[in-house]
């Protein structure tokens, strides 16, 4: 079996193999010699056209056809081509045909030869015709470059958000380059160019051309190929002495310079991993050449073509599909003739032990102390193989040294192989036709295989595969279906009902499913109503509101927002609201949205007062209406009709019947009549502004008896208002006579209290104490003390038989008045022997006056 | 976001106090925050880093102050990097307005959320920190702090588990859990066990007398009469050192001091005797350390400096509840209190009442009269129109027309209003046993202990719900007469109920007051069944904030 397997092998130098196998036997109807064939890269579709060329010299001008095939040679769509003349067609990252017409334009198509979308490579490229175009993987994706009939070169990093950028003219734009490459790194992309013999780099136009030199011996006058190997590190160059040169991409450092005896230019001439390159002359001969300058030359006797993967080349070709790769260090260590690695032996015993033959125990003793080396090996080869028996081979072997050992890593890594073989197997199936390799599966992210599933319509199985791979919900099988209903949705010959219910049923409320998505694209295909009947099943009320909005349903918009509480979608949604409709219609449209109207009134509040009132007027909400002329009247530049704004308040209260305020904004308006009035027959300012209080204090202040008296008949200002002002203004006034005489005018219907406390406020004591007699028998206790007449304060409490005012009394003359406090001590005595506890005064009152409810 | 380098932090002021609970200086300068600058005050072009990060609430104003910043740094040609953090969410509104400013390219990309809805004011209590959450829902009708809390509530879902069951009561607050229903439909429940057992959401339109209604617990008094910052107050700092050092002293208030997570809940009437008593065997202890072996002396050292903080502690709170009473003593405070609970009793409910007369005879401050009028009309289940009026004209007339839509305001609140003709506050004051009369205030037996008589209905409420037999079913016809719909216990997520302790968060959706906070705790403390407590709030409020969010002075300048 070993030697079966390396057979295949072909030694390239010392411990250099490659290998080349068959994935796929074809049966695709292709004449090679007069096609030209594009596979796009990690086993994608192939893309075949008539060639130009030799088509045009045969056919005249009818129109080409392109097919589109699966790797495994299963016809997928064909595109009748009418439209410009094709200069270049490839395949993007995403797997969309890319087509570069010679009037600049790039066209994309999905596998099944949909229109995508299309760019200019700009007005040059336009009118001075594209001669050359290529596509290569840059940092941000797919980008393109196209030379213009005038050497000028254009390049777009990313097709799907092109962006174009014109590159530094050549040292001379006279001649044509005889053959260019794309560089690209992490940060940009450059132009590696040979015009003749000489090499440059080119960049941006910011920089001009750089020469560089390549260190090749030989008398060559031209570069005829340049290529760059799949990860930008190397470089290849073909003369035309027919010698190969392979050095680094900065081409400093020089790998080998191999002469291949052929002087034509090859057909094909691409890096196969990153130690050699394949060059290929169709139906004579395809050679290999290795950095360490080993070559090796491999028999074909039909046309072919090659795409370049990440660590291989595959072949192409009217039967077969082959894979011609390095063979990995692995596998060369288990499978290798004469291998003492542990692995080989590993693998002999597994194959002894199923022989029921003993040797297995003594090849297994050869490698007991190596044996967790040998299971990691046996595990990993069987990785690198697309034939099931061998896979088979190495799994069994691993798994018998893996008895022998405890090693949950090993367990683990061995399950973990065992599930990427059978998704690798699964893919590889030909009605797939996906042959990855073990390296380009685990370098394209899990997401990424399952779109290309995806892009198959291969829907069961990504979602077998994501839920076999334990891939959470919302990366895997939600995604997978929302793609698939987006798909659905594409399908316009079937009904809007129809295709939401299934969307629906299928989808239901899964995590992580975006229904915004899947109608957006409704959306796309001018199916609005499947939109809206999508939309329905969002939970989240953002993406909703967004969408209507976007559907132009700006009203049931607002019915979402308003639903979802939140707010600021509700703004977002009145903003669009105002631009879709005209202000009236919008007005009235809103009435029936109390909190849409409530938010809009506070944001015009601020910004559009105009607006803010008319609302109000639109509702009749006279109240609202009034306080918006206050805040009105009290604007600085409405000073001078303050009166005539209140007036209109006023109004606005009565017709909402509010005739509280419609008097009391009235009567302001006749204050402040009054107030200007005043304000000229006593030759003052200051009365505008105030308060009838303010007013009718000033008056008093003013000796204006009469007016005061007026004022206050006017304003029926109570009498005991009228006292508390009339006593505060005397004793600013410090006019005491008038005070006294003031009290005994009349019997005070705020007591006396008012009277001692202004005499005290301003340091009157001698009259505070004409007035203390006065005070009502419930205060006298307190404002005795307030005069600091302790002995009398006493007294009272004492009559009154008040323990809890004694102690109070007390607690304030104890450190001042010893004596007077000697005393208290004495009453307090008396009164707890002639009485019943009293209780604290504050409860005591209340019971008293809870007792007369 | 705090990678990378020194930055300089521009706040919008309102985060500043809320943002301290979480991130105080000392940590934002260990991520290289070397200056802060406040949004509304000049120029930061004397920033040296080249960051600038805005943390800012969604509000238009600020997002106008930040354009003018960054204007003003581009015209002096200062290169800088800006960001912009919006807590808790970012606004179409306020992306707008940056793109009006011709900013938003300076900033675009560099726009992050910080969805923090709720700050932890103390191990058990939450807080939105808006306090003008309640005033935008009911007078201009803004229901952003409803998606608010409802998002914060979910946040909270994911970090402490789901929420097995819903009480509310309310029109807001219903309309918390329907907000939140349609979030766990859109984001899915969170997968844990356990969580919380029993989330109560309540208006605060259900119960509009605690707000302004005096609170007399030892916490409450102090938010009353100095005013509570996000856990902070400021004192002048010659209280505490003999009158040198003038200045002003910030003390943080939380449970980590011993003390005063003991007395804070107390009725102040109590607190002097407990700061006594814990002088007295402080006092013992240090006393304890004559006559000692050697080992009983290292006992005694080794709690030496907890014995230190204590005296510490003992000192600062004697001060403060030496600053209280004087006021508390007063006889304006206290014949205002009498009123109060007057009022509360049912007493002279119905007519104009000649203290208040009094009062604005007086020009005293304008809120103290507002409050006693509300607590009125709420204990007379509304004014009669004629003493309503009034009052309105006698406001007019004395603290001037300027004040014309604060009265609207309040009217529009429900806080002042005409009288309907059921008078429901009667029979909750009976059916819900609002006010206690033997109550006693130093060794309480029931709520009412917080304000003395009076026990706020939100917490007997919860009270109700939680340890009565029947829980609100049993009530049904009380809550009936309660404005806004009911929800009892409805199931919400599946989770797996502890016998050991159960978890209830209460949320108050426009705020709630210390005394509330304290009557809860005390709540369960005293039922034996262990329940864990968490308080959420809209913003903690007193009496004067309450009143003072509705006041819309006009004036002339």
């Amino acid at each position: 079996m070993s030697a079966m397997i390396t057979a295949e092998w072909c030694p390239v130098g010392k411990d250099n193999f490659y290998r080349k196998f068959d994935i796929y036997q074809m049966n695709w109807d292709l004449k090679f010699d007069n096609v030209c064939v594009v596979a796009a890269q990690y086993g994608g579709p192939v893309a075949v056209i008539e060639d130009r060329k030799k088509h045009n010299a045969a056919q005249g001008l009818s129109k080409p056809t392109i097919f589109i095939y699966s790797a495994s040679g299963q016809i997928i769509s064909t595109i009748l081509w009418n439209s410009g003349s094709i200069i270049e067609l490839g395949w993007s990252s995403t797997e969309e045909l890319l087509c570069v017409q010679s009037d600049g334009i790039v066209l994309s198509y999905d596998l099944f030869g949909n229109y995508k979308h299309s760019f200019s490579m700009g007005d040059e490229a336009k009118e001075r015709k594209v001669i050359d175009a290529k596509f290569f993987n840059s940092f941000k994706g797919t980008g393109v470059v196209v030379l213009t009939s005038s050497f000028h070169f254009y390049l777009v990093n990313n097709v799907l958000e092109p962006k174009l950028r014109r590159i530094t003219d050549m040292i001379s734009t006279k001649e044509p380059p005889s053959s260019w490459c794309v560089l690209s790194d992490e940060r940009k992309s450059r132009i590696l160019v040979a015009q003749g013999k000489s090499l440059m780099l080119l960049e941006e136009m910011s920089t001009s051309a750089q020469p560089i030199c390549a260190d090749i011996n030989s008398t060559h006058t031209e570069i005829t190929g340049i290529v760059s190997s799949h990860d930008n590190q190397c470089v290849a160059l073909f003369t035309d002495t027919g010698k190969v040169w392979l050095g680094s991409a900065d081409l400093r450092v020089k790998y080998c310079e191999v002469d291949t005896r052929w002087r034509s230019k090859p057909d094909d001439f691409v890096w196969c991993g990153s130690e050699a390159v394949l060059v290929l002359w169709n139906g004579c001969s395809l050679m290999l050449v290795a950095k360490n300058e080993e070559h090796t030359t491999f028999a074909i006797n039909e046309g072919m073509s090659l795409c370049q993967e990440m660590d291989g080349v595959r072949l192409l070709s009217r039967y077969k599909h082959e894979m011609l790769q390095k063979v990995p260090t692995v596998t060369q260590e288990v499978f290798r003739i004469n291998s003492t690695e542990p692995g080989s032996f590993l693998l002999e015993a597994s194959r002894q032990f199923q022989k029921g033959s003993h040797r297995s125990d003594e090849y297994l003793r050869l490698v007991k102390d190596k044996l967790k080396t040998a299971v990691q090996q046996c595990n990993e080869a069987a990785g690198y193989e697309f034939s099931h028996e061998t896979q088979k081979l190495l799994l069994k072997a691993a798994q018998f040294g893996k008895s022998f050992i405890e090693s949950s890593t090993e367990n683990d890594k061995f399950v973990q192989m065992c599930r990427t073989l059978r998704v690798l197997n699964a893919i590889r199936d030909y009605k797939v036709g996906l042959p990855l390799t073990l390296i380009q599966f685990r370098h394209l992210r899990t997401g990424v295989f399952l779109d290309r599933l995806v892009l198959r319509k291969q829907y069961y199985l990504a979602i077998k595969i994501a839920k076999f791979l334990l891939i959470p919900e919302e990366q895997g099988e939600s995604r997978i279906l929302a793609l698939w209903a987006c798909n659905k949705v594409g399908q316009t010959h079937l009904q809007d009902d129809v295709v939401a219910r299934e969307i629906a049923d299928k989808l239901g409320q899964a995590p992580g499913i975006s229904y915004t998505e899947i109608a957006n694209k409704a959306i796309d295909a001018n199916r609005s109503q499947l939109a809206l009947k999508l939309m329905d099943f969002e939970p989240c009320a953002k993406r909703q509101v967004h969408l209507l909005l976007r559907l132009n349903e700006g009203k049931a918009a607002l019915v979402k927002a308003i639903d979802s509480g939140n707010t600021d979608l509700v703004h977002i949604v009145i903003q669009h609201l105002k631009v879709h409709m005209s202000l009236s219609d919008f007005l009235y449209y809103i009435r029936e949205f109390p909190m849409a109207q409530a938010l809009h009134l506070k944001y015009c509040r601020e910004h559009n007062k105009e607006t803010w009132k008319s609302i109000y007027e639109q509702e009749d909400d006279f109240n609202s209406l009034g306080a918006c002329s206050i805040r009105e009247a009290y604007e600085p530049k409405n000073s001078s009709t303050m009166e005539m704004i209140l007036n209109s308040a006023a109004e606005y209260y009565k017709k909402g019947k509010n005739e509280n305020y419609q008097s009391l904004c009235e009567e302001h308006a006749r204050l402040l009549r009054q107030q200007r009035a005043m304000q000229e027959k006593l030759n003052t300012s200051n009365f505008v502004g105030l308060s009838v209080n303010g007013t009718l204090k000033k008056l008093l202040l003013m000796k204006e008896q009469k007016l005061a008296d007026k004022l206050r008949q006017e304003y029926k200002i109570p009498d005991r208002r009228y006292y508390w002002v009339k006593i505060a203004t005397l004793g600013e006034q410090e006019d005491w006579t008038e005070l006294e005489r003031f009290s005994k005018a009349k019997k005070s219907p705020i007591g006396y209290e008012p009277f001692v406390d202004i005499c005290l406020a301003h340091g009157n004591k001698k009259g505070a104490e004409l007035y203390v007699s006065r005070v009502c028998d419930d205060m006298k206790v307190r404002y005795y003390v307030k005069l600091n007449l302790f002995a009398e304060a006493a007294k009272v409490a004492f009559e009154q038989r008040n323990s809890q005012a004694l102690s109070y009394v007390q607690s304030k003359c104890y450190e001042t008045h010893p004596d007077i406090s000697d005393k208290i001590a004495n009453m307090t005595h008396k009164l707890i022997r002639s009485s019943t506890q009293w209780v604290f005064a504050l409860k005591e009152h209340k019971r008293h006056k809870m007792n007369n409810v | 976001m705090f990678d990378g380098g020194a930055k300089t932090i521009v706040w919008d002021e309102g985060l500043i106090g809320p943002v301290s609970l979480i991130a105080p200086y000392n940590l934002l300068k260990e991520h290289e925050v070397n200056q802060m600058f406040s949004l509304s005050e000049g120029s930061i072009s004397s920033a040296a880093s080249r960051k600038i990060i805005f943390l800012t609430r969604a509000l238009p104003k600020m997002m106008d102050s930040i354009a003018e910043h960054v204007h003003s740094e581009e015209q002096k040609n200062h290169r800088r990097e800006y960001q912009i953090i919006f807590v808790p969410r970012k606004t179409t509104l306020c992306e707008t307005r940056l793109k009006n400013r011709g900013v938003y390219g300076n900033v675009k990309g560099a726009i992050h959320e910080w969805a923090c809805d709720f700050f932890p004011l103390e191990n058990d209590v939450i807080s939105m920190e808006q306090p003008l959450a309640f005033k935008e829902l009911l007078i201009d009708e803004d229901p952003t702090c409803i998606y608010s809390a409802a998002q914060g509530l979910s946040t909270l879902q994911d970090v402490f588990g789901p929420i097995g069951k819903v009480s509310c009561q309310g029109k807001a607050a219903k309309h918390v859990f329907d907000l939140l229903k349609r979030i766990k439909l859109e984001k899915g429940a969170p997968e844990k066990m356990t969580g919380i057992d029993h989330l109560v959401i309540l208006d605060r339109s259900i119960d509009l007398l605690s707000p302004v209604a005096t609170q007399l617990t030892y916490e409450g008094l102090i938010d009353e009469l100095v005013g509570i910052n996000h856990t902070k107050i400021t004192l002048p700092s010659e209280k505490f050192n003999n009158g040198e050092d003038p200045g002003k002293k910030t003390i943080i208030l939380n449970s980590s001091e011993e003390l005063f997570s003991d007395i804070r809940d107390k009725n102040f009437s109590a607190v002097g005797d407990a700061l006594r008593k814990r002088a007295k065997t402080i006092a013992a202890e240090y006393e304890a350390r004559h006559g000692q072996t050697m080992q009983q002396m290292r006992q005694f050292v080794a709690r030496l400096p907890q014995m230190n903080l204590i005296k510490q502690s003992l000192a600062v709170h004697t001060t403060i509840a030496e600053m209280i009473k004087e006021i508390t003593d007063s006889f304006p405070f206290m014949d205002s209190l009498l009123v109060e609970q007057e009022f509360m009793n049912g007493i002279d409910t119905d007519k104009i009442h000649p203290f208040i007369e009094d009062q604005i005879g007086q020009q005293v401050d304008i809120i103290k009269v507002l409050r006693l009028i509300c607590i009125q009309s709420i204990t007379n289940s509304g004014l009669k129109q004629k003493v309503l009026d009034y009052y309105k004209k006698e406001i007019i007339h004395v603290y001037g027309f300027e004040h014309i839509l604060s009265l609207s305001h309040l009217e529009k609140a429900g806080l002042i209003r005409v009288q309907q003709s059921a008078r429901p506050f009667t029979v909750l004051r009976k059916t819900l046993r609002l006010v206690v009369q033997d109550g006693s205030e130093s060794n309480p037996t029931d709520m009412s202990y917080v304000h003395s008589v009076y026990a706020p209905l939100t917490t007997r409420l919860v009270q109700h719900l939680i340890y009565k037999p029947g829980g609100w079913r049993a009530i049904q016809d009380v809550l009936n007469s309660l404005p806004g719909p009911t929800v009892t216990e409805e199931p919400f997520c599946d989770i797996q109920t502890l016998d050991s302790s159960k978890v209830v968060v209460v949320f108050f959706v426009g705020g709630c007051t210390m005394a509330e906070i304290s009557a809860l705790r005390f709540l369960v403390q005293q039922e034996e069944a262990p329940v864990e407590l968490v308080v959420a709030t809209t913003a903690i409020i007193n009496g004067n904030s309450f009143t003072r969010n509705f006041m819309e002075v006009l004036n002339l300048k």
